[in-house]
């Protein structure tokens, strides 16, 4: 339990942070009005907080650490691929996809039109995020650029309705496919990069889009952005707002049915085990024979091509854009959903989608408190679960000695 | 009429919602539900917060005179981080929690994404902040009111003043890159060549937080521009004439209302000297301001921010118009906006048929000895 | 000919502000191969420390040389202090993470901090002290580069210079890059490498927070929002020199200052930051680590 020692402890962590907080937390000045305002409630605040979370945060990281001690080979396979194990049972799986659909099904029923509406927005991040999944925790070709593809599929909707009159369904698979010549583009010229190199490029590439569409005015409208961008339509049926909402939210829904299919195929495909082994070692995969270049493309270009779908969603879910909507926060959000849930992993990226944009939507009764708690909250799950919420699990095959047969386990 | 029709499939679907959704709604039937809505975190938190305080204020002051027709308000507040996504989640909240009437939309792109669905469901926004003339002037929003002239309005009486007032025949127009500030520099252009006497030798954004404005200043010194038209906010505009006094350049620098704002005095002190900036009249001189910015200082014990009376003032006519109207149908609030006049720290106002304000006169004031000093 | 000089000068200052935080940036990168985006935000509350110390021994009628000493060693101190806790936080514990967990730490240390600041200060821009006066000797060529701009580019340089002695020639620069170059045999050849890397941290913040009072005394104003678009920039720079040298993150930031002020001056503005990340992608298509990185060959 707690022992003096941890109390001293604490006690000094918690002088640090008084002192860590001191300029910023107590004092106010006014330059120009030269006066001082001293907050001392604020340093008492601090450093009960700091004192009480320094307990926490240690207790916290010796369970962790416990348990990574201990579970190295058997517990961890039954502790944290719980939902994978029962993914792998065919009965429990129907079970599971089966309560999953009837919940997401029921929903704009139970649920206010501003619930359909988040969750329509949480289901759209989680398509972006199986996109994302496919470069970054599939490929691991670390993409900080990835909301300029969405941004295409965005404003290739918007501008072929706003010029030429075109409709959502004829657009979706363009502005998919659009997306998907832009990866390839983006693809090219950074195949020979690096890591964190490919980060900064991807980055780069990002924010030029986005300039482009900020400044270029007479092609998408600069910085005020498309307005008026129509909703779906449903056979030419009118639907009123509420109606119109509760469509969107059906459409996504299967959307991300569709996509979850097309991933888990690709996943297992030929192309998916390339880039599992192309993420592993590069030079032990050329040598393997596999074409680097092909597959790294076919990476960005599929990535980017669920980026495009979601983009056109998007902008017919909002009915306006602009390039505010697509910066780098974004990108570094769509991140964090796929190393939150963790990487490569389906199930752990639709779970960090609806955490990481449930959360300051269900953190609003904070107020201004709100993106504080969740930085913390990011920081604070990273450093507990570093591998994020499901990690991945690598196919395996077992040498089983009953059955020396052909070798093909589970 | 289609329109009321509509409403009462509306009005029906809604109380079906609110039935089956949130029984305990009905609760809380006598009080008046004010939506606050901007950006209160992010980058633009700092034009989103004054508008939250001006609305803690009044909310503060009018219930503890009793409300409006003897009915508490409570504010709802919203942060949309003035983003279009965000906004549109908001707005449906809001409209699920039951708000009567919206303070907000501060950024044009996130409000204009906004408001159909406030007007779905017959709710009466009201901006501080969002100047984009196609806001009012398309008629696509007719529940969209705003305390604050539209970008083409103030575009002309600074082309006006920088040409037939000032004389000036070269002008560089500058803006941010923004939604608000380059809107203001195209119809700045725009009324500058179309009145003939002056000619445009430089139009160009600059990037908003760059950390260094001298490249963009020398390219001025280098167009020979007399006078600098900035559209923008203070941040950029208190950049801009720091690094053109610092880099010995002698034109003088015209802006907008995103500009004529206290702090930025107080951020560029001695630089900002001379500078011109549009923005309602009189505000000064009016009590009503005086009293806005002393209930501020009193209760947050800070000068207030960005559009604080511009947000001050919507409350009291928002106000005004549920009390005079008796409800908060959408309906009579306008008819209510539209014929009673009010007294606002920005002048005496009503507001005309598509939303925009009546008697905020505009007019163009200089930073003298460190205040903006209206110019007759 | 004069319009060049001074779109020169003014690329100059801009790659000196960008090479003073992307010197923190390197550091921490060549060390643990962390972007850590949590940098921008030390560099501000830099920033937000002189401020406030500035402003206080002003109100006590302090000499103008001892506001800068005064403010500038109190942001040093504070910013080394938030640097050192953000490592020890969110980064320590992830040491043996997979390689993206320290990033998204980072990205929420970097919201966490600008909201902390958000909330205990004020969302309004403050005007922040001109710390350094006018000197007259530069009043004839104020046009082109000012006295702020100048001590900007003098600190710039010497702090160039101290930290490649540091790294080249002191005990602990030789433990740095023996942790850089690999973590393992730096352990077994007996070298604190948790010390290492909080040294670096803090030698990384003291760097952000000078930069952060000079750059705030140039811009005048500050704001907890500074530090992300300046952060960005700076990491820009540092990889277009090559993340992890010293020399290369000071001409990474020259070569983007450069860049941006011409682009400014002959095409531009609009497009200005269009032409410094189009520059950064063609850099680093001919030569894949940047200008000054050293070439990695991959040995199987």
């Amino acid at each position: 339990m707690i022992t003096f020692q941890e109390l001293k402890r604490s006690f000094f962590i918690s002088l640090w942070f008084v002192f860590l907080t001191f300029p910023i937390m107590v004092i106010r000045v006014d330059s120009i009005e030269k006066t001082v305002q001293w907050r001392w409630m604020n340093m008492l605040y601090v450093a009960v907080g700091a004192f009480i979370l320094s307990l926490i945060f240690r207790y916290m990281m010796r369970r962790k650490e416990g348990q990574s001690a201990d579970d190295d080979e058997e517990t961890s396979t039954s502790d944290q691929h719980l939902i994978h194990r029962w993914l792998t049972v065919p009965r429990y799986r129907n079970i599971i996809y089966g309560v999953m659909l009837t919940l997401a099904l029921v929903l704009p029923l139970v649920f206010s039109t501003y619930q359909t509406s988040i969750m329509t927005t949480a289901l759209l991040y989680v398509v972006l995020g199986l996109g994302l999944n496919i470069v970054v925790g599939l490929a691991g070709l670390l993409d900080l650029g990835y909301v300029a593809f969405y941004a295409v599929g965005a404003y290739t909707y918007a501008l072929l309705y706003h010029f030429f009159g075109m409709s959502f369904w004829i657009v979706l698979p363009l502005g998919g496919m659009l997306a998907a010549v832009f990866g390839i583009l983006l693809g090219i010229p950074v195949l020979r990069l690096r890591g964190d190199y490919l980060a900064i490029v991807t980055l780069g590439f990002g924010e030029i889009i986005r300039l482009i569409l900020e400044n270029w005015g007479e092609f998408s409208q600069g910085p005020s952005g498309v307005s008026n961008i129509p909703r779906p339509s449903f056979f030419g049926i009118d639907m009123s707002l509420d109606t119109a909402l509760i469509y969107i939210y059906y459409l996504m829904i299967a959307f991300v049915i569709f996509t979850i299919f097309i991933v888990n195929r690709l996943q297992n495909s030929r192309l998916g085990r390339a880039w599992v082994a192309l993420r592993e070692d590069e030079i032990a995969c050329q040598a393997m024979g596999i074409d680097k270049m092909k597959t790294k493309l076919a990476a960005f270009s599929l990535g980017a091509f669920w980026a495009g779908i979601a983009g056109v969603i998007f902008a017919a879910k909002t009915t306006f854009i602009s390039p505010r909507s697509f910066t780098f926060i974004e990108s570094a959000i769509i991140l964090s959903i796929v190393v939150l849930g963790g990487m490569g992993s389906i199930i752990g990226v639709i779970i960090g989608a609806m955490v990481l944009i449930l959360l300051p939507e269900y953190l609003r009764f904070l107020s201004e408190y709100r993106m504080l708690a969740f930085g913390a909250i990011l920081v604070c799950m990273m450093v507990f679960r570093p591998q994020g919420i499901i990690a991945s699990v690598r196919r395996t095959y077992t040498y089983n000695k009953k059955e020396t047969a052909d070798g093909e386990g589970a | 009429m289609s329109m009321s029709l509509n409403r009462k499939i509306v009005a029906a679907a809604a109380g079906l919602m609110l039935a089956i959704a949130v029984p305990v709604a009905g609760v809380a039937a006598d009080t008046l539900k004010m939506g606050v809505v901007g950006p209160h975190s992010g980058d633009l938190a700092s034009y989103g917060l004054p508008s939250v305080n001006a609305a803690k204020i009044l909310v503060e002051q009018i219930n503890a005179a009793g409300g409006i027709n003897g009915k508490q308000i409570e504010l709802l507040i919203e942060d949309t981080v003035c983003d279009a996504k965000t906004a549109t989640d908001v707005a449906t909240k809001l409209v699920s929690d039951g708000a009567q009437f919206v303070l907000g939309g501060i950024c044009s792109g996130s409000t204009k994404a906004a408001l159909p669905i406030y007007l779905d469901a017959g709710i009466l926004v009201m901006s501080p902040s969002a100047t984009n003339p196609g806001l009012t002037q398309s008629g696509d929003y007719p529940n969209f009111f705003r305390t604050i002239a539209p970008d083409d309005a103030q575009a002309q009486l600074d082309v006006d003043f920088a040409i037939d007032k000032m004389g000036y025949k070269k002008i560089a127009v500058v803006h941010d890159k923004g939604d608000y500030g380059k809107g203001f520099a195209e119809f700045a252009k725009m009324f500058i060549e179309k009145n003939g006497n002056a000619e445009v030798v430089l139009f160009e954004g600059v990037t908003p937080g760059a950390v260094d404005y001298s490249a963009i200043v020398q390219k001025i010194k280098q167009s020979g521009a007399e006078t600098v038209m900035f559209g923008g906010y203070h941040p950029e505009a208190s950049k801009i004439v720091t690094m053109m006094k610092k880099k010995r350049l002698d034109a003088s620098f015209i802006s907008d209302d995103g500009v004529k704002d206290i702090t930025f005095i107080k951020v560029a002190g001695e630089f900002a000297e001379g500078a011109y900036a549009s923005g309602p009249m009189d505000t000064s001189s009016n009590p009503l301001s005086k009293a806005a910015v002393e209930a501020h200082k009193k209760e947050f014990g800070s000068d207030p921010g960005a559009f604080y009376e511009n947000a001050y003032s919507a409350v009291l006519a928002m106000a005004n118009a549920v009390k005079v109207a008796g409800s908060t149908d959408l309906e009579a609030l306008k008819k209510a906006l539209q014929t009673e006049k009010v007294d606002t720290p920005v002048g005496t106002i009503s507001f005309d048929e598509r939303g925009d304000a009546i008697g905020v006169g505009f007019s163009v004031y200089q930073v003298q000895n460190g205040t903006f000093v209206e110019l007759k | 000919m004069d319009y060049f000089i001074e779109l020169l000068f003014s690329g100059l200052t801009r790659g000196s502000i960008y090479a003073l935080i992307a010197l923190g940036y390197t550091m921490v990168y060549g060390i643990i191969g962390l972007i850590n985006f949590a940098h921008g935000e030390i560099y501000m509350i830099g920033a937000f420390t002189a401020f406030i110390v500035a402003t206080i021994l002003s109100i006590l009628g302090f000499p103008a040389l001892a506001i800068i000493v005064l403010a500038g060693l109190a942001a040093v101190v504070w910013s080394a202090s938030y640097g050192y806790t953000i490592e020890k936080i969110a980064y320590k514990p992830l040491r043996h993470a997979p390689r993206l967990s320290p990033l998204i730490s980072a990205i929420g240390m970097s919201m966490f901090l600008q909201n902390y600041v958000l909330l205990a200060q004020t969302s309004d821009f403050l005007p922040f002290p001109q710390l350094i006066s006018d000197f007259n000797f530069m009043e004839p060529v104020a046009h082109i580069v000012g006295s702020t701009d100048l001590v900007i580019l003098v600190t710039t340089t010497v702090v160039m210079i101290c930290l490649t002695i540091l790294i080249k020639y002191t005990k602990i620069g030789k433990a740095m890059r023996a942790t850089s170059q690999d973590r393992m045999m730096a352990m077994l050849v007996g070298i604190n490498v948790n010390r290492i890397i909080s040294v670096t941290f803090i030698i990384g913040s003291s760097l952000a927070a000078i930069g952060g009072m000079l750059i705030a005394s140039h811009i005048g104003q500050i704001n907890f929002y500074i530090g992300f678009i300046a952060g960005i920039k700076a990491f820009t720079a540092a990889v277009l020199g090559g993340i992890g040298s010293i020399p290369g993150a000071v001409l990474g930031s020259v070569v983007l200052g450069l860049t941006e002020s011409f682009a400014t001056g002959y095409v531009s503005s609009d497009y200005e930051d269009v032409f410094a990340f189009s520059l950064l992608v063609l850099i680093l298509i001919f030569k894949p680590s940047g200008i000054l990185g050293k070439a990695d060959t991959q040995k199987v």
